[in-house]
């Protein structure tokens, strides 16, 4: 028997086809020939139909069927389904023959031709005597035929050929040997195929036939094999419906079958054949709950017939196959399209393949446990005389005998030992291996994340017992990551013990060091006999000593790794391992914290690392290091101990460089920061901690920044929620567990010891140089060196601001805009201990609103930290918000010299400008001066002197000033430009050297109206009643005309007046007229003088309107002078 | 079996998780059958996971039953973590929540 004897045949495995046999092709020689059988078998799609050829000489013998029994009464079956039988008719019995042969319609000769012919068939049909194939002829030919009916003759020669070789019209075939070779190959197959089915069907009406002679005691095993047989025909015919049902049939009647401990292998064979079949048939049809649900059946029917208890392991054997080749069945069909889900796919199955592999490991290591003396038995039991079984499922040594007792024990026990032996040589941890191996692929498709670590954890187990440590070793990394990772404290001990076994067995010094600290570790759940043990091996690793073996190892295997051991040990060089921790959980747990979030750079800094181990016996350490992301603290920070070889052993808990178990041990480091790193983070990237010495073997635990390990988030996590009460302990002793890691801190620039105090009087006036005096006083102890002030406008603020304020350290001058907006570092110098410094700083504002200013104090200091003595640079900033506000507001109007406004003014004729000041400043504002820079359209009228020089103005005072102008005639309509008016002030305060400020106002444009006539009056400035009062009135023509004038005077109530009343002139170009008139005053009072009425008779649009602004109309009139006294 | 049977509730929470988080029903129902038993399972709010194991054989049992069970696993283990000295995480060692388990236990068998 081979290994592979649980599996199935292939001829049960593959799709059964019509099997057809083609004869008389010369494939070798003849190219036509060769062509057709091309044709046949190349591109064998699915659309084609399902039929197999093959080519076979014409004279092939097929295999002699039986003589017919007529009767089944005497007879007795010797088993259910004999070894051949499928391949017999997959392969071997065609359900039809094909003859080719060249032959025309024209043909020649055609008699000779005719009759060898139907000697060809005449030898096909003696060498199938008894079988029911059908046999059908081919004729090549080498011409097109005509289409039927057409060709006299050929219908003729072709029923005569029929009658010759005694065939149906059916059965003959033309094959003209044209261009559509495959056209017409491809209706030949159909043809071919139709007769194959027939021939099938007919094969089925026969075993059906066998059933009526039948009885139900003697022939149960015919039952079985003819229902097979009708189940296999149907396949064959490709009617898979019926198959399906036949096999459905065949499989409840083997189940009927009497089972007995002899003859249970073959019914299980049969019913794992039918199973197989069932299910592959129901996934064909795409109905895979069926085939789920018959492999259920199936298995629980079968679970229980274990047969010979000898062999049990042949039925865990047989299981695990049920299931593998399920799980095949159901890969394929997923393959194929069909879906499956996590609860249900072929990772189950092989899974429990698995199982079954491992059970059967299990018995035959129980079974086979035969000692070396024991030899096989010869002759071979196992051995038949063809080499083959007869029937599936028997056993070689009694082939056919049905009989349920046993007829030759001796023999019988021969045999088993000889399938024990056999069994005994198979290597089960490969199978075992396989199947997990198939499974955990399906699972991992099917986002079964657990079951693929459990089935690895299988497979590292699996590959441990076949001494592959390597490979175990890698599963079992892999795995112990995901277990770690959701905290399967129990299942990864387990593991890191398999682990260690394996590391142990291969020497592998790093691994086993590495498995060793986890188990010690809290994560571990190991005894503490155990832990001991391990310890004190782990220490005699570090020592450059073999450790012990571990215990439940194969003693050759240990042998072995103690040699290795010992190589290993011999080895000089390569005996530091760096072990980086934060993978795993080591029994050493570190945190290491910085005592503050940040620390000035005159303070040294100080951090605590706190060390724990969870080890059974206490264990020192070789040296402590802490490396920072700055490279030059790291020599800071390093405990070290030399220590003899011999004191490791020597469990003194006194030593600073022992840690005992359960006790939180502290090391408290202290350096002074550089001041090259103020401003930036110092961080621990990583603890170092060392066991044993450079001597020995010598592991570095390597915790990335402050500590902590796979576990140790979680244990925080969970520590903080939990409401324990902390048990009490000394003062010098910490808990464990409120130990937070604090792997960073910030170096913080020393604090300043000087005040910087600003004073200056807001709000800032526009473009003012305000004044602000910086005073930087110092509290040091010694000399604070480079002192530097900034100064200005804070950054960050609006950009039109920037560009609006100015900043100078000179007061007695105005800065333009090319001054910056912040004086940065302006170098003041020393300053000694308690001195006091002053520094005036001027400020412009060119618009208002509130402004941030900084002064910001910078110096250099030199302290002296843990006896070093650090250059220190200290600053102090202090900020102020400015208001800037107008000084004051400057009104300005027009009016004429009769002080009425005026909103256009008239050329040549003299008006007054106004200003007015008004002080909106909270300090008192001194007016320097005063200037009217007047544009060259206008003129003075008189001296332009400034009228309020060096006036005081409060807040809320005003100052006005006015100017007599004049303004030529002008062509301009739209307006003209006045000219500025420029106010020089500054603040009334005490400092002297405070600058004038100009402030420039541009005056408002004036429209020039040119009037056609001047009136003016030149009259007195009163009158008194009763004495006469000259008037005289002036008219002047303005325009280039002649121009004649009606004037006319009104008289009044209040005097009486000579002249002329009403007086028509003319007025030549620039020449003036003059009317005088005498008034006399009747009343005293402010009277209305007579009106003057000028009329132009060239520009009617002359009123007296305007004239009205021009002569007075009013005049003040006193009382005599004598009669002043008696009022 | 439990390894699967965690993976499927994985499953079945995150696919749930995203449509209804506040009326989820606790009850995860059967979560698959294999060969030998049924697994069912049962998830608190706060993604506490029961897993009962059934004999498959075991045919009294209806989904009904083993709704309630889990509802007075559920209870009990409710009272565990009211328990002012418990401390969660730990291994649990009430004798009211065994009781409670094994009169279970008991009432299945």
């Amino acid at each position: 028997m081979t290994p592979t004897q649980w599996d199935f045949p292939v001829e049960l495995c593959c799709r059964p086809m019509a099997f057809v046999t083609l004869t008389g092709l010369d494939v070798v020689y003849n190219a036509v020939h060769r062509a057709v059988w091309d044709a046949f078998c190349a591109n064998r799609r699915a659309d084609r139909v399902p039929i197999s050829f093959k080519v076979l000489p014409g004279d092939h013998e097929y295999p002699k069927c039986r003589t017919k029994r007529t009767s089944y009464e005497w007879y007795i079956p010797k088993g259910i389904l004999k070894t051949g039988w499928m391949n017999k008719h997959l392969n071997l019995v065609p359900a039809l023959v094909v003859v080719f042969y060249e032959l025309d319609w024209d043909e020649p000769q055609w008699k000779e031709k005719q009759s060898e012919c139907a000697t060809r068939v005449e030898i096909v049909r003696q060498s199938l005597q008894g079988r029911n194939t059908k046999v059908a002829v081919v004729l090549i030919q080498k011409k097109t035929p005509l289409p039927p009916g057409e060709d006299v003759i050929a219908s003729e020669r072709a029923s005569a050929l029929c009658n010759a070789c005694d065939l149906s019209g059916k059965s003959l075939f033309v094959l003209p040997h044209t261009d559509h070779l495959v056209g017409y190959i491809i209706r030949l197959e159909n043809a071919f195929y139709e007769h194959a089915q027939t021939y099938y069907y007919t094969e089925i009406r026969r075993v059906k036939t066998h059933k009526e002679f039948l009885n139900k005691t003697t022939h149960q095993l015919l039952f079985v094999r003819h229902q097979f047989k009708i189940a296999f025909f149907s396949e064959l015919k490709q009617d898979t419906q019926n198959a399906l049902k036949n096999y459905r049939t065949a499989y409840n009647l083997v189940h009927e079958l009497r089972a007995h401990e002899t003859n249970m292998l073959e019914i299980k064979t049969m019913a794992g054949f039918i199973n197989y079949k069932i299910c592959r048939l129901c996934f064909q049809h795409n109905t895979p709950l069926d085939a789920i649900a018959q492999f259920r059946k199936h298995i629980d029917l079968c679970k229980k017939k274990i047969g010979s208890a000898e062999l049990a392991f042949e039925h865990a054997a047989w299981m695990s196959k049920q299931f593998q080749a399920f799980g095949d069945l159901f890969d394929e069909a997923i393959k194929l399209g069909l879906t499956a889900i996590q609860t249900q796919n072929p990772g189950f199955y092989y899974q429990q393949a698995a199982y079954y592999a491992q059970e059967r490991k299990q018995l035959a290591s129980m079974l086979c446990n035969h000692d070396s003396s024991v030899i096989y038995p010869n002759p071979d039991p196992l051995e038949t005389q063809t080499g083959v079984l007869d029937f599936y499922g028997q056993r070689p040594w009694r082939q056919g005998i049905l009989s349920f007792d046993l007829s030759d024990p001796e023999k019988e026990k021969m045999g088993i030992l000889s399938l024990q032996l056999k069994e005994k040589n198979v290597l089960h941890s490969e199978l075992i291996i396989t199947l997990l191996s198939n499974a955990v692929a399906q699972f991992k498709k099917y986002k079964c994340p657990r079951m693929k670590s459990h089935l690895m954890v299988q497979m590292g187990e699996e590959y441990y017992y076949a001494k592959d440590y390597a490979k175990a070793l890698k599963l079992l990394d892999y795995v112990m990551c995901e277990y770690r990772s959701e905290g399967w404290w129990t299942l990864l001990t387990s593991i890191l013990t398999t682990a260690l076994k394996c590391s142990y067995l291969m020497a592998q010094l790093k691994d086993y060091i590495t498995y060793s600290l986890e188990l010690l570790g809290r994560a571990s759940t190991l005894k503490e006999d155990q832990k001991s043990r391990i310890e004190k091996n782990l220490i005699k690793v570090l020592m450059n000593e073999s450790p012990d073996p571990e215990p439940d190892c194969d003693a050759a295997a240990v042998k072995a790794s103690q040699k290795l051991w010992a190589d290993r040990v011999s080895l000089a060089g390569s005996n530091v391992f760096t072990i980086e921790v934060q993978d795993f959980i080591p029994f050493v747990q570190c945190k290491a914290k910085f005592l503050a979030p940040s620390f000035h750079v005159d303070v040294p800094v100080q951090f605590d690392v706190y060390l724990r181990a969870d080890c059974p016996h206490p264990i020192r350490f070789s040296k402590l290091c802490i490396s920072f992301n700055n490279q030059d603290y790291n020599q800071y920070c390093v405990v070290e101990e030399a220590y003899q070889k011999s004191d490791i052993l020597e469990q003194s808990s006194q030593g600073t460089m022992c840690l005992v178990p359960g006790k939180t041990r502290k090391f408290t480091f202290k350096f002074v920061a550089k001041t090259e790193d103020v401003g930036k983070k110092i961080e621990i990237t990583s603890v170092d901690l060392i066991l044993g010495s450079e001597s020995g073997r010598c592991v570095i635990l390597n915790w990335r920044g402050g500590g902590g390990d796979a576990a140790s988030s979680q244990e925080a996590l969970q520590a903080a929620r939990s409401f324990r009460r902390r048990p009490k302990l000394p003062d010098n002793e910490v808990h464990w567990d409120s130990l937070t890691v604090q792997a960073s801190t910030m170096i913080i620039s020393r604090v300043p010891n000087i005040s910087v105090q600003l004073r200056h009087e807001p709000p800032a006036l526009t473009n003012e140089m305000y004044c602000l005096i910086v005073t930087v006083q110092s509290h040091e102890e010694t000399v604070a060196k480079d002192v530097k002030l900034t100064a200005g406008l804070k950054p960050g603020q609006d950009a039109n601001l920037t560009q609006k304020t100015q900043v100078t350290l000179r007061g007695t001058d105005t800065c333009d805009d090319s001054f910056p907006a912040l004086l940065p570092d302006i170098p003041v110098g020393d300053l000694q201990p308690g001195q006091k410094l002053e520094k005036p700083i001027y400020i412009r504002c060119g618009t208002v609103g509130a402004r941030m200013f900084l002064v910001y104090v910078s110096y250099l200091i030199n302290t002296v930290v843990e006896g070093k003595e650090i250059l220190c640079k200290c600053h102090r900033d202090e900020t102020v918000t400015i208001e800037t506000v107008f000084p004051f507001d400057v009104a300005v109007k027009f009016v004429s010299t009769k002080l009425e406004h005026l909103d256009r003014v008239f050329a040549d004729i003299p008006f007054l400008l106004m200003t007015d000041i008004l002080s909106a400043s909270p300090w008192p504002l001194t007016i320097v001066t005063s200037q009217l820079q007047l544009s060259a359209s206008m003129t003075p009228v008189d001296q332009l002197e400034s009228y309020v020089e060096n006036v005081v103005l409060q807040t809320g005072e005003s100052a006005s000033e006015c100017f007599c102008l004049r303004c030529p005639p002008v062509t301009n309509a739209s307006g003209v430009a006045t000219g500025c008016y420029i106010i020089s002030w500054k603040r009334s305060s005490p400092v002297e050297s405070v600058p004038v400020v100009n402030t420039v106002i541009t005056l408002p444009h004036v429209i020039v109206e040119s009037i056609p006539l001047h009136v003016n009056a030149d009259l007195p400035s009163f009158g008194r009643v009763r004495e006469s009062l000259p008037v005289r009135y002036h008219l002047q023509n303005k325009t280039n005309l002649v121009q004649d004038v009606e004037v006319s005077v009104e008289p009044s109530d209040a005097f009486m007046f000579s002249g002329l009343k009403q007086i028509r002139l003319r007025i030549l170009p620039g020449t003036q007229q003059e009317m005088l008139y005498n008034f006399y005053p009747l009343m005293a009072g402010y009277q209305q003088l007579p009106s003057l009425h000028v009329n132009l008779l060239r520009f009617p649009n002359f009123t007296n309107q305007l004239l009205r602004r021009f002569i007075p109309t009013h005049i003040f009139v006193k009382v005599r002078l004598w009669e002043v006294p008696c009022v | 079996t439990v390894h699967t049977s965690l993976d499927v509730v994985d499953e079945k929470i995150s696919a749930m998780g995203k449509a209804l988080v506040d009326q989820r029903e606790l009850y995860l129902g059967l979560l698959y059958p294999t060969e030998d038993y049924k697994v069912y399972g049962y998830v608190t709010n706060s993604k506490v996971k029961f897993v009962m194991v059934v004999d498959s054989s075991n045919t009294a049992l209806r989904d009904n039953e083993i709704r309630s069970m889990f509802r007075k696993l559920h209870n009990s283990y409710t009272d565990i973590m009211c328990n002012p000295f418990y401390n969660p995480g730990d291994r649990i060692h009430s004798r009211a929540f065994d009781n409670m388990v094994n009169s279970m236990m008991m009432q299945v068998c």
